[in-house]
């Protein structure tokens, strides 16, 4: 069972895609160009914090609003590892699977951790923080396959034999 | 067989199965397929640039529409435009430039009852307003379906509102959406359908309808459905259309919960910043000093809501230290406005009145507001930095109360104005 542990980041609940991004970075060029500019309506300091391995932990309805691709990809871009939220809207849900970004629903985690806490995430089982282990919810196969291959388009070229 | 919602119907007539249920994830058969100046290029990028062969399954089902920085304001989105333009042009792709927003293009020109729509738009879910199944997507999610002309949808719950009653004098669906949302959460309906029917739904006119639906994705819904009836056919068969199919739910179809909703006890609503879920009746912001003011939008930018808006204006001013953005949702919105004199009534009060687009809804076109300014709107979101500066502040309330508070320079309704 894939396994990783890494530092949070904890934000609260309905951090919308324009916290993730707002639209006047839209028009950059590159999600690289965008992602200094991540939660910047929310913490401008946030997004130079962040290290690739890191974990953002939230609560519920996580990226609602609207169906701005960028708002996963310029998360994944930052390097983080997975988001852990109490809900996700749909549509960045679907989005976040495409774009091979993990995300992982949990009720309890946010209210306990504080923000810095290193966290231990079993993929598809558990979440360990002080010890306290809190159990997650599988995500369908055919839906971890495109997150491994890192995406829709890769995992269909994989499925396809083009890679 | 087991009965079902309309929104099951439409996905098994989509995957050319007889009967879905909840919680079932088919491969469906996209009707059609909506793209906006928002996303397209990296759509585009994606084709060019990710796939092997690329190509598209049925070019008659995409229809794209320049809507959201109309016109150009920076060669960035000059070059994006013509990347759109250009690769329309080069696939025979329906296209529209400068026409509207893409929702309300798309109600007036395309979407059939019964239809399964994807719009790399997240407000896609207007068309149930026609008894179509619209669904937000992003851009891989599109371009997936623009070349295999197939998707994958896990079949949603529904959520069944019954409306009885009609909305009293100065209240107005917007209102009504609004209520809703509040009452359920900016989540309350994440991964389902919204249903709408009962006896009070006749009294909605097609505008009212598609602002309901067209906000449902403010409580998270994946879709929204209205049942097509008499309004519904009449509006279909004016613009040259028919039906793909009119479903109903049946009778014992399951629902994940049933609302009974009295249209006669929804009163004038504002969505206080920074979500659209936190609701108040209008009267309690009454005296929260704007700065600016928008009448437009896919929700709320079309004839019906210009009528209004102009029946307040009508004879007053603009407040002094307010700007007010009076936007079409479409060039027929502002034909029939110049024909109906409503033009003349808002250049008269002070307003600026702009070209049909997205405009201030989508924060960075037109009409951005500044540090510390509020605005109130009848756009589709009041997030955080929505409408320009991180620190800002957006009310969404109707076009009355929005037209109202114009006028006075502080959030009012209609009826307390002098």
């Amino acid at each position: 069972m894939e396994q990783f542990t890494g530092t949070v980041w904890v934000l609260g609940d309905d951090i919308d895609t324009d916290i993730i991004i707002p639209t006047e970075y839209l028009a950059l060029k590159s999600i690289q160009d965008m992602t200094p500019y991540a939660f910047s309506p929310l913490r401008p300091e946030l997004a130079a914090q962040i290290k690739p391995g890191d974990m953002i932990v939230a609560g519920k309805n996580f990226g609602c609003g609207s169906s701005r691709e960028q708002a996963p990809e310029i998360i994944k871009a930052l390097g983080v590892r997975c988001v852990i939220a109490k809900s996700f809207a749909r549509i960045f849900f679907r989005n976040s699977i495409n774009n091979g970004l993990l995300l992982i629903e949990n009720d309890a985690l946010q209210a306990a951790v504080n923000e810095g806490d290193t966290i231990t995430v079993t993929v598809n089982q558990d979440i360990e923080h002080n010890g306290q282990h809190y159990e997650i919810t599988s995500l369908p196969q055919n839906l971890v396959d495109i997150i491994s291959a890192g995406g829709l388009v890769k995992a269909m070229r994989k499925l396809n034999g083009l890679d | 067989m087991k009965p079902m919602t309309m929104a099951e119907k439409i996905i098994a007539a989509a995957a050319g199965v007889d009967c879905v249920q909840a919680g079932d994830i088919h491969t469906v058969e996209v009707d059609q397929l909506l793209s906006n100046d928002g996303t397209t290029h990296l759509t585009i990028d994606m084709y060019h640039n990710k796939l092997k062969h690329p190509h598209i399954a049925d070019v008659s089902k995409l229809v794209w529409v320049v809507d959201h920085n109309v016109p150009c304001d920076s060669p960035k989105t000059a070059a994006s435009h013509k990347k759109m333009r250009d690769f329309a042009k080069e696939h025979g792709i329906t296209f529209y430039e400068g026409a509207g927003v893409c929702h309300q293009v798309m109600m007036e020109n395309h979407v059939r009852p019964g239809e399964l729509i994807f719009g790399a738009d997240s407000h896609t879910c207007a068309y149930g307003a026609l008894g179509a199944f619209g669904t937000g997507v992003g851009c891989t999610d599109y371009l997936y379906a623009m070349v295999t002309g197939k998707s994958w949808v896990l079949v949603p719950e529904t959520l069944r509102f019954n409306l009885t009653g009609k909305l009293p004098e100065g209240v107005y669906a917007r209102d009504l959406i609004l209520t809703i949302i509040g009452q359920i959460s900016a989540n309350g309906a994440n991964y389902m359908a919204m249903e709408f029917g009962g006896e009070g739904l006749a009294t909605l006119t097609m505008a009212d309808r598609i602002a309901v639906c067209n906000l449902c994705v403010e409580a998270g819904a994946k879709t929204a459905l209205m049942e097509v009836d008499d309004v519904a056919l009449d509006y279909l068969k004016e613009h040259g259309r028919t039906p793909k199919h009119v479903f109903k739910s049946d009778e014992g179809a399951q629902y994940a919960k049933v609302y009974d909703i009295d249209l006669g006890t929804i009163r004038p609503i504002v969505a206080k910043p920074h979500f659209v879920d936190n609701v108040v009746p209008a009267k309690e912001c009454a005296g929260v000093k704007i700065d600016e003011a928008f009448i437009g939008s896919c929700n709320n930018g079309r004839i019906e809501d210009l009528r209004v808006a102009a029946a307040v204006l009508k004879g007053r001013k603009v407040h002094p230290l307010v700007r007010l953005l009076v936007v079409p949702a479409s060039q027929t919105v502002y034909m029939q406005a110049l024909k109906e004199g409503l033009m003349d009534i808002f250049m008269e009060a002070g307003a600026i009145v702009m070209n049909a687009n997205c405009s201030v809804c989508w924060g960075s076109c037109q009409g951005v507001i500044g540090e510390g300014e509020t605005l109130i709107s009848t756009g589709t979101r009041n997030f955080k930095g929505r409408a320009g500066h991180p620190n800002s502040f957006v009310y969404l309330a109707s076009a009355a109360t929005v037209a109202a508070s114009a006028v006075a320079g502080v959030i009012t309704t209609a009826d307390m104005l002098e």
